[in-house]
């Protein structure tokens, strides 16, 4: 006789088994129609052939992990630049890449983001292009052609009509912003429509090719460090995707759905959204960045290594400012890089080494605690 | 619900486990870390750590020494438990 569904759940509720084989093990057994000492038996054997898949105690993951992403990792092209399917804008991919997530770098080369937004923008392109014109950072030679007019010491601003009302910029705004940020005052040409004067308080050559200058990088419009924004469809929806990242400034915008959005900055996900976030990142960044090159790595490494990067709380990277410079062990850590300085700060410090670890082990030529060197025979 | 960034009007409110990056974490109760502490035979200093000001310690208001539980969304496992020490 086949089993009701609540037999089976409560069969199955005390199992030490992971969630999904749990579920498999339900849907198969509600769809074979298997009755009590059957099932018995599927789980029994299940647990069985799970205990068997497990990894052994004192098994060395780590050396595994790094063999698995190493040797696909040498297949990777050391070209830099790319361009992603993404839209036209340009990701580090690769090796490179690769390099970077793992050395935990503040800032990756080629920051990006992908925006998703609310519904009520999602659909229309208009809203969305208005959506994009808030966050990409607009600056005045988007918007005007500059001259510097030396006879009467002034700059000159000439304003493109059509581009102010495409991006939806009032010249009011326009002049209040530059007046603030420059400090001095700007003013309407009294003849001409669509121009700004700008004067230096004092009238001086330096002072105006200074201004000249750092008119430029007045970020009038958006969020500092967005140079670009493209909307895409994707589905349905528009999608935002941009070059240079802002993830703080870029949730405050009305209308970013905070759910959905991404970027490739590690950093900036570890100190927005915290560091279960940023384990995230690092998983999705690798396994992206190997698949994207053909190449399938087994997501438990990727994990593993995730999981070792961020056990302290806070992103570190693998390498001597990180994990590697964090062994115990003064010979694992002179046999990664920097010897010399490591050894003579032991031997200053009177530092002792106790052998534990497999790499110092290797190195006074010990058998090391793995496999079949981890057994000891004790006499009785 | 707390809100993320502090200063200008204009900000939005929202709750960081929206997101789709962030796991559920919860603070531990005595009961349970005792058992979880017994399970895998180790001590509370020896769970991987969190830091006081991540953002959802934060919000969830966790205090240095309680012990977070995380309910991961696992690709092999569907779901996974890991726990978290809050430090300073």
């Amino acid at each position: 006789m086949a089993l009701i569904e609540s037999t089976i759940d409560s069969m199955l509720s005390n199992l030490d088994l992971p969630l999904n084989i749990l579920q498999t093990l339900k849907e198969d057994a509600i769809k074979a129609g298997v009755n009590k000492k059957e099932l018995e038996e599927i789980i029994e054997k299940v647990k069985e052939s799970y205990e068997y898949a497990k990894v052994e105690p004192c098994e060395a993951v780590g050396v595994v992990s790094a063999q698995s992403i190493g040797e696909p990792g040498t297949q990777m092209t050391m070209r830099t630049f790319h361009y992603a399917g993404v839209a036209e804008i340009n990701v580090t991919l690769g090796l490179p890449r690769l390099i970077e997530i793992v050395d935990a770098r503040k800032e990756p080369s080629t920051p990006t983001m992908t925006i998703a937004i609310l519904e009520e923008y999602a659909l229309d392109r208009d809203k969305a292009r208005k959506l994009a014109w808030d966050i990409e950072a607009t600056h005045i030679d988007q918007l005007a052609d500059v001259t510097t007019d030396l006879l009467n010491m002034q700059l000159i601003i000439d304003l493109h009509e059509k581009t102010l009302n495409y991006r939806n910029i009032a010249i009011d705004e326009l002049v209040d912003k530059l007046s603030e940020e420059l400090d001095v005052q700007v003013m309407l040409s009294e003849n001409i429509e669509y121009q700004l004067i700008v004067k230096p308080k004092e009238p001086s050559y330096r002072e105006l090719l200074q201004m000249a200058k750092s008119i430029n990088n007045i970020t009038l419009k958006g969020i500092e460090g967005i140079k670009r924004v493209v909307i895409r469809k994707d589905g349905n929806e528009y999608m935002l995707y941009t070059e240079g990242s802002q993830l703080k400034k870029v949730l405050e915008v009305e209308g970013v759905d905070i759910s959905r959005t991404y970027t490739n900055n590690i950093g900036e996900i570890y100190d927005v959204f915290g560091i279960e976030a940023a384990r995230n990142a690092i998983i999705k960044e690798a396994i992206n960045t190997l698949a994207e090159q053909g190449l399938t790595v087994d997501i438990r490494h990727i994990m593993l290594v995730a999981d070792i990067m961020c056990c302290d709380g806070e992103v570190k990277q693998i390498g001597r400012h990180g994990i590697s410079g964090e062994k115990a062990s003064v010979f694992a850590r002179a046999a990664f890089e920097v010897t010399v300085n490591h050894l003579l700060d032991a031997g200053m410090r009177g530092d002792v080494d106790e052998l534990n670890g497999v790499t110092e082990n290797i190195i006074v030529g010990q058998p090391i605690k793995l496999g079949t060197g981890d057994v000891r025979l004790i006499a009785k | 619900m707390c809100t993320l960034f502090e200063g200008g009007e204009n900000l939005n409110k929202f709750n960081l486990f929206d997101n789709e990056l962030i796991p559920k974490h919860e603070i531990l109760g005595e009961d349970e870390l005792k058992s979880v502490l017994k399970r895998y035979k180790i001590e509370r200093e020896q769970f991987p750590k969190i830091k006081i000001n991540d953002p959802v310690i934060q919000q969830i208001g966790a205090s240095v020494g309680d012990v977070v539980k995380i309910t991961r969304k696992s690709q092999t496992a569907k779901e996974a438990l890991y726990y978290r020490l809050v430090i300073e």
